[in-house]
């Protein structure tokens, strides 16, 4: 690792401000920023820490929405959404092992968008919005391929408002090394129609599966897309599985998705 | 009953108390005064040239002590092989050099090119960094047969092929196996995939070399298994320092499976750089370096053929094995494939006739040594894998299957067709353990509860031999080990009574503080309390040949008992003097000497007091004093054996396999400590479930390792393990040795992999899936979906 600054504002304004130096970086938990440091994959002169403001941690109930804290630890939203966003909960409590989840933020894992992370599939599948400094981005502006999002340089998540469902879940298939998401699937059901978002299985990051949220807003039932089969172009193909393998876990893990729905 | 801490008890074990609360020594806690660090630039292509290396800009960074490159071991030699195959032709192998640093070519990832000291590791680090390297990229050589091909690139350019030998056993029965498979009722084939590993200790490796000039001592501190063999091979065959000259240590040892038996560059570079720059130097392994540097386990291809009678008796076995060797020989390589598998291919069966054919290749990938098992799970594989496949193919129950050609009690001592006779065994019997405890009458209803739930269950079944207690010297001397496999140990008793145990082993997880104490403490009848058990030093150990092949109690444990019966034998001299009657008529008890048929005695510490303190005397017949020392040899190997059995549960729609249940019914002969030894089999059977799951080390066509982290790498973990039943009642005490042990480090790992395999098939099958014959592992979820639906 190299050497690096480390301040820890206390401000929105405050980080961004420091933000504003091309060499700075947001830092939250760390999970994903500090082992590419140490691999010197990346080397920041100024690491911002942003779990010093206030404003931007925890969950809170605005009304048919649930607003979580861009810093918020993968452990507290497993806490404290349980017993409004149940499905948002039981996702952040699978994310990797105790430490990870005792670290890692969602603003981190959105900011990240790695292609087999679970809360880009929550945020896309309720379609969330994106609260920064500067703006509210809407979940399907928001995620644009492997590790790029809509962000600019030195704009910071803030917080992540979710619609609250009536009824949603996510099946997660484990990448047995890793245990990211081999394929994971987000289901969820408004009075509005049923989204359906899928991580882990595309070579373009999180996506909707817009043939299954469609026979599913016509009936909220796992038969009603026994028959589809998602096209294989465009999967990804690796070590664990290939392209085929998981274009079928794609309907399989909704099929689970809906079923265990509530 | 045993008693408390004798042989027999579940004592626990006395070494967990400081590794626990994290008070262990391990090598990285050693931190000398004036220690500089080293950092390795390692290769990042498989194979190449080096055409040019400048490293004047690495040398003026900040903190650099020096950079090191091979100009800097032009008198060192390269690190040596410790064993030597001779091929079917009765030609000796190929064995290239394998220098310290890169000389001319780097031949594979991770294969280090300069190495740079400097006062903090951060700064070696960046100085590694401007080292200018120019490598000219030559095709790398990664798969086997195509390694073999005519005009195949080859990774050592003074080597006549990639060939490192062509191994035939036994090569004369080799028309007879031909012919046996010509007049056989049924031949079943299967070719498979032994999956290449990366062992992982918990700790990964380190080194601290230190130099005395006022002495012109050197002092190494290793990660190792076995420090006197590395004390041996490095400075007699790398670095020229005589045996008292050099003191290597390995301290507390966070895990080895076989990965730290072997001498490494790193150590040799630390103990030299010492020397040269008059300063302590470290290093210490991250985990990436492990995956690129330590040596790999496994990587087979097989073809194996079984010849069967009209009445279903094994005729004869006929393999062809490609065994990976790696970029170059690690120490004992060229022996896993060879003397510790081919002899292993009688199984438990008798099959009179076998012929192993192994091509030991040289590709650009990380060297293959011995891990967990080391050639005997290779073996097992191939044959509870063919012998299940047998019984498909044949329409008969895999278990009768087995029955019918085993090797029955009454046949020991046996002679396999494979050189090795085994002494002991019943191997009815702990299949019959292992049906009782899997409850296998009640399967068929559990299967229908899995088929309620859309879920296939099945029941796998493998019976392993394996050879342990390595070994006899003069038989593995002329099986081409260039070296001995005796055990050593000296017990020093003190003054006072309590006694010192030095031993040669190294224990890296087994517990030998507690075991060898237990040993003892049994035999003296002394409290285990009063003995230490000293080891890792070879500064205060005898010489002795370490730790892997399940070898410790068995042989090292031997050679404990031969040094206790010593002390024994004197101590009641001394007693005898005492108590004024012969030393035929003392009898020891309970720590206790006494003359039998009388009232008459004296303790333990009254005899080591009197040894010591000699003034009532026999001073003319006994020096004073009570330290002995022993070394054993054994005149076999041990046969442990065992019937596993695993149940599991595969969802059809995705390929999950889950593991249910899982039965070890082994006959280890004699145990010492009951729950150590369970222990041992846990982690045995978590790495051989590991194996055929989960872990698998691949490389693409370019050399590059594709699971080099554990992103990638799939290690066992708690919730891949559900929890084992471990029966070891069934005993068939070793014949040969004094405890009438067989040891117990290594069999969870030979016996689980193929029962876990044959238990996927069975589901496959008793769903209807008959087109699945044999699935490569690890048995991914992908892989096994993608059976499913080929
Ligand atoms: C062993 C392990 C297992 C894991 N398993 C899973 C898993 O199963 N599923 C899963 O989804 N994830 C998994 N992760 C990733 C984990 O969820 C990380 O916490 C997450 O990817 C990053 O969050 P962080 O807070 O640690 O971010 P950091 O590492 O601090 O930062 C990550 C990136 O985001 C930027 N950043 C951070 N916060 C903000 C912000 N508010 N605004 C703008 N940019 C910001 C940083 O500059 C950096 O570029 C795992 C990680 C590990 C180490």
């Amino acid at each position: 690792m190299h050497n690096f600054e480390f301040v820890k504002p206390s401000t929105v304004a405050d980080a961004v401000a420091v933000l504003a130096n091309a060499e700075a970086q947001p830092f939250a938990g760390g999970q994903t920023l500090i082992p590419s440091m140490k691999a010197r994959l990346n080397a920041p002169e100024i690491l911002v820490s942003l779990t010093g403001i206030a404003e931007m941690n925890g969950v809170r109930r605005d009304g048919g929405a649930l607003v979580v804290g861009a810093t918020t630890t993968h452990a507290a939203v497993a806490r404290d959404a349980a017993s409004h966003f149940p499905a948002l909960a039981a996702l952040a409590g699978q994310i990797g092992d105790p430490a990870v989840r005792t670290r890692g933020t969602l603003g981190g894992s959105l900011a990240n968008n790695d292609p087999s992370a679970c809360y880009p599939a929550a945020v896309l599948g309720t379609g969330a919005t994106i609260v920064t400094n500067a703006r509210e981005i809407a979940a399907d502006d928001y995620f644009q391929g492997m590790f790029t999002t809509a962000l600019d340089e030195g704009e910071i998540i803030t917080s992540v408002r979710f619609p609250i469902p009536e009824k949603a879940a996510y099946a997660k298939f484990l990448q047995p090394a890793s245990r990211f998401a081999l394929t994971g699937v987000f289901v969820a059901k408004y009075a509005s129609g049923v989204r359906v978002a899928v991580t882990g299985a595309s070579e373009g990051g999180v996506f909707r599966w817009a043939e299954a949220e469609a026979a599913l807003s016509s009936g909220f039932d796992a038969d009603s897309i026994g028959r589809l089969s998602h096209p294989s172009d465009g999967m990804i193909a690796d070590l664990h599985g290939t392209a085929e393998y998981r274009a079928h876990l794609v309907r399989v893990m909704t099929q689970r998705a809906v079923r265990a729905a509530h | 009953m045993p008693k408390d801490d004798g042989i027999g008890a579940s004592t626990k074990r006395r070494e967990d108390v400081r590794f626990l609360t994290g008070n262990g020594k391990y090598t990285d806690d050693i931190n000398l005064r004036g220690q500089a660090h080293v950092h390795f630039l390692r290769s990042d292509v498989a194979h190449g040239r080096i055409t040019s290396i400048d490293t004047a800009a690495a040398e003026a960074m900040p903190g650099v002590l020096k950079v090191f490159t091979s100009a800097d071991f032009a008198s060192a030699g390269g690190l040596p092989c410790g064993w030597q195959v001779t091929d079917r032709f009765g030609q000796p192998m190929q064995e290239p050099k394998h220098p310290i640093l890169a000389e001319g070519k780097v031949r594979h990832v991770g294969d280090p090119i300069a190495a740079v000291v400097a006062e903090t590791h951060e700064q070696a680090r960046d100085a590694a960094e401007a080292i200018e390297v120019d490598i000219e990229e030559l095709e790398p050589v990664i798969d086997m047969q195509a390694a073999l091909a005519d005009g195949a690139t080859k990774v050592h350019d003074d080597l006549s092929s990639n060939l490192c030998y062509d191994w035939g056993f036994v090569e004369e029965n080799k028309e007879a196996v031909n012919a046996a498979f010509e007049s056989a009722a049924h031949v079943v084939s299967l070719d498979l995939t032994n999956n290449r590993l990366v062992a992982n200790p918990m700790e990964p490796r380190v080194a601290v070399g230190d130099y005395d000039p006022w002495g012109d001592m050197h002092t190494l501190y290793t990660t190792s298994q076995n420090p006197h063999v590395i004390r041996l091979l490095m400075g007699a065959f790398v670095l020229s320092i005589p045996e008292h000259k050099l003191r290597v240590v390995a301290p507390d040892v966070g895990g080895g499976f076989g990965s730290k038996i072997y001498h490494y560059a790193e150590e040799a570079f630390c103990t030299y750089a010492a020397k040269v720059l008059k300063r302590p130097v470290k290093w210490t392994s991250s985990r990436s370096e492990a995956f690129i540097s330590d040596a790999h386990g496994r990587d087979h291809k097989t073809r194996i053929e079984l010849a069967l009678d009209a009445d279903h008796n094994f005729m004869a076995i006929r393999t062809e094995t490609y065994a990976n060797m790696g970029a170059y020989l690690s120490t004992f390589a060229p022996s896993i494939p060879t003397w510790l598998h081919g002899t292993l291919m009688a199984g438990n069966y008798k099959t009179p006739l076998i012929y192993v054919n192994v091509k030991a290749v040289f590709t650009n990938t990380v060297p293959v040594d011995a891990y967990r098992g080391a050639g005997r799970p290779e073996a097992t594989f191939q044959i509870e894998r063919l012998v299940d496949k047998a019984a498909r193919e044949l329409g008969v129950d895999p278990i009768e299957l087995r029955r019918k050609n085993f090797i029955k009690p009454e046949d020991f001592p046996y002679q396999t067709p494979v050189a090795v006779v085994y002494d002991t065994g019943n191997y009815h019997a702990t299949m019959d353990k292992m049906l009782e405890l899997a409850d296998y009458a009640g399967f068929e209803a559990r299967r229908a509860e899995s088929a309620s739930k859309g879920k296939l269950r099945g029941f796998g079944i493998a019976h392993y031999i394996e050879a342990c207690g390595i070994a006899p010297s003069n038989l593995v001397g002329q099986l081409g080990a260039r070296a001995g496999l005796y055990e050593s140990a000296s017990i020093r008793v003190n003054a006072t009574g309590s006694i010192s145990v030095y031993t040669g082993s190294h224990s890296h997880g087994q517990g030998h503080e507690t075991t060898f104490a237990q040993v003892v403490a049994d035999m003296i009848g002394v409290d285990a309390s009063s003995i230490e058990i000293h080891h890792g030093d070879t500064s205060n150990t005898p010489m002795g040949m370490g730790t892997y092949g399940s070898r410790s109690l068995a042989v090292g444990g031997s050679a404990i008992v031969k040094a206790t019966n010593k002390v024994i034998d004197k101590a009641k001299k001394i007693a005898a003097h005492l108590l004024e009657a012969a030393p035929e008529d003392i009898e020891l008890k309970d720590g206790k000497f006494s003359v039998v048929g009388t009232d008459k005695s004296v303790d333990w510490s009254g005899v080591t007091l009197a040894a010591y303190v000699p003034h009532n005397y026999p001073l003319e017949e006994l020096e004073p004093g009570l330290e002995e020392t022993a070394f054993y040899d054994p005149s076999n190997f041990t046969y442990p054996s065992g019937a596993y059995g695993c149940e599991i549960e595969l969802d059809p729609e995705t390929g999950k396999i889950d593991i249910l249940r899982f039965i070890a019914a082994d006959d280890f002969g004699n145990i010492v400590n009951p729950m150590i030894v369970e222990g041992q089999v846990h982690g045995g059977l978590a790495q051989g479930i590991g194996q055929a799951l989960l872990e698998n080390c691949v490389y693409d066509d370019q050399g590059q390792l594709l699971s080099g982290s554990f992103m990638d790498y799939a290690m066992p973990r708690a919730d891949d393990l559900r929890g084992f039943t471990v029966d070891h009642s069934c005993v068939t005490p070793c014949t040969h040795n004094p405890l009438g042990v067989k040891g117990c480090g290594e069999a969870g790992a030979i016996g689980s992999p193929p029962a876990v395999v044959n238990a996927a098939i069975d589901a496959l099958h008793r769903a209807g899936h008959t087109h699945v014959t044999h699935i490569d592992m690890p048995l991914t979820p992908a892989r096994v979906w993608a059976a499913i639906n080929s």
